[in-house]
């Protein structure tokens, strides 16, 4: 594949993972259990929808298409969309958003420290940025498996439950395919399997303080980087592409 | 030295040193009534902030746009934010947060009465913040100098955050009454239905209004709810006609005498009925954020819990 394609393509999936996420946890704003936690929710929702418009500016402004940054964001169809699987699980609770942005985070921490040293200067540019972020967002989310894990025996059955449910989308984090292998050759993309030992390490870490159990399941679930998405997606994507398919070409 | 004097005393003492602009501060001596109107408004200015979430909060996960989305977010969060430091103001006068929240709960505690109607289009972001906020803006800037030291710090910062919020809805509002035809019209109906909500938030007329006169000797209010809404009519209706939006009030018309708008006469049935909690969204309103504390209960004994078991373990 051309370079510029597999980037563009690259580029599309980490600006995915940012969005879909970014626009599941914007679902919480005003139901917090506290009001700290609706601002940091909300906060983190933004840091994501921004880390999204930076990806897709880049990937528009690579001319692999005439798409622009919005067009990418709100006008594909689903299976056009390549973010984890993790990412668009539903909220259900506190305990499930907390599960899902801790075991993310984990991932996009030493994702952006790698990803900071691209060869690809803008990508750079954008992960430093991203990673300033991140850092807040894993520290916040670590802190709160940690206090649910170890607070009450219900927030700690709540708490394994979302964990045992979400661990099926934690394989797909890590795969990669040929559009990895070739922008990783170019030095371009990060190569998964060496920033893997550090997302386990946090995980282990953090569960071990909170008394989470490791699930043992070996179930997994992928596809989302293919666009096989859950059931879940359709009705994301209804919500979010509203306003650009009842009011298709025109400026906001 | 305070228990020597009489309450008449005590009272002329404070009432000169409002009379001479100096702030009263939390530990100051005040009178009980001083004390209770302020954590009455200051407590239903701090629910306005958290209900007033929830309309706009309905739009962000449909926002036509990323950069519509982020602004909206970040809008909603400062609205969050005002929430928090106002209930801290409150907690000065020795207003329990939580307990100040079971009143809003429980419909002992009022909110402002705008954000009981829906938020039917995209560009009722826009409305509000153009509308809204700037209401919301002439009421605050003269708190700004209240004789209450906390809140008129506080709304220092909120004045600054709302007007900036105000001029990103009338950004929104622009751009759809200068898009396609069926943006102009999303546009309009919008204004239709919040314009007369809007003027409603400047309160009864002052013939009707309660606590307008002690409240302005006390220096807790500085204008009159019918001078406040003659100003945000004044300045809002040329902001219309420079966008080409039809203001829905056949009276209105423009005074050469008195240089001000004349415009018609409030509903004010409706605006009762909505106090009441017979408003279109008084219920879900109310209902949102009681399970918002309900389903976060479990969150909340977890975190005691948690800090509760560290300090047990830093203490052996």
């Amino acid at each position: 594949m051309e370079e510029k394609k597999a980037l563009f393509e690259y580029l599309l999936r980490l600006g995915d993972d940012s969005l879909i996420l970014g626009q599941r946890l914007s679902e919480w704003c005003g139901h917090g259990p506290i009001l700290e936690e609706d601002i940091a929710m909300t906060n983190i929702a933004l840091d994501l929808i921004g880390q999204a418009t930076n990806l897709f500016e880049y990937a528009s402004s690579l001319g692999v298409d005439k798409r622009s940054a919005d067009e990418l964001a709100f006008v594909r169809y689903e299976k056009d969309y390549r973010n984890l699987l993790l990412v668009e699980q539903e909220n259900t609770d506190f305990g499930y958003t907390l599960a899902r942005q801790f075991l993310f985070d984990a991932f996009r921490k030493p994702f952006f420290e790698a990803l900071s040293q691209s060869s690809d200067q803008q990508l750079a540019a954008i992960a430093e940025k991203s990673l300033k972020e991140t850092k807040y967002h894993l520290q916040h989310s670590s802190e709160w498996m940690i206090r649910l894990g170890d607070g009450t025996d219900e927030s700690h059955e709540r708490i394994q439950q979302a964990v045992n449910q979400l661990w099926a989308y934690t394989e797909e984090i890590f795969e990669q395919d040929q559009i990895d292998q070739q922008l990783i050759q170019a030095g371009i993309a990060v190569d998964l399997s060496v920033i893997r030992a550090s997302w386990t390490k946090q995980v282990q870490a953090v569960f071990s303080e909170a008394g989470i159990d490791l699930p043992q399941n070996t179930w997994q679930q992928k596809g989302g980087r293919q666009g096989k998405h859950t059931e879940h997606m359709g009705y994301l994507l209804a919500e979010m592409q509203f306003m650009q398919r009842a009011y298709p070409q025109m400026e906001w | 030295m305070s228990q020597e004097l009489s309450i008449e005393e005590l009272e002329k003492r404070f009432q000169e040193k409002i009379d001479a602009e100096i702030k009263i501060e939390p530990n100051d001596w005040m009178p009980d009534d001083y004390r209770k109107t302020l954590i009455r408004q200051i407590s239903q200015h701090a629910h306005s902030e958290i209900v007033g979430m929830l309309p706009e909060g309905n739009w962000i996960t449909r926002a036509p746009s990323l950069r519509r989305k982020a602004v909206l977010l970040a809008k909603v969060q400062d609205e969050a934010g005002h929430g928090l430091y106002l209930y801290s103001a409150a907690e000065t006068l020795g207003a329990d947060r939580e307990e100040t929240i079971d009143d809003l709960h429980s419909g002992k505690a009022k909110y402002s009465s705008i954000f009981n109607y829906p938020t039917l289009s995209w560009a009722d972001m826009g409305t509000i913040g153009w509308l809204v906020d700037g209401a919301a803006i002439m009421n605050q800037v003269p708190l700004c100098r209240c004789s209450y030291g906390p809140y008129a710090r506080a709304m220092v910062r909120v004045c600054k955050e709302e007007s900036f919020h105000q001029r990103q809805g009338f950004e929104i509002v622009t751009k759809l009454a200068q898009g396609t035809p069926e943006q102009k019209e999303m546009a309009q109906d919008s204004l239709n239905r919040w314009w007369w909500p809007s003027l409603m938030m400047f309160g009864p007329s002052d013939a009707d209004s309660q606590h307008t006169a002690q409240s302005m000797k006390w220096k807790i209010k500085r204008n009159t709810n019918d001078d406040l809404r003659q100003q945000f009519v004044d300045i809002t209706v040329p902001q219309a006609e420079l966008i080409g939006l039809t203001i829905p009030d056949p009276d209105l018309k423009w005074n050469e005498e008195r240089q001000s708008y004349d415009f018609g006469e409030i509903n004010w049935d409706e605006f009762n009925q909505v106090i009441r909690g017979n408003g279109p969204c008084n219920k879900k309103r109310i209902e949102d954020r009681r399970n918002a504390k309900e389903n976060g209960k479990w969150v909340r004994e977890a975190a005691l819990a948690h800090a509760e078991k560290r300090k047990m373990k830093k203490a052996v």
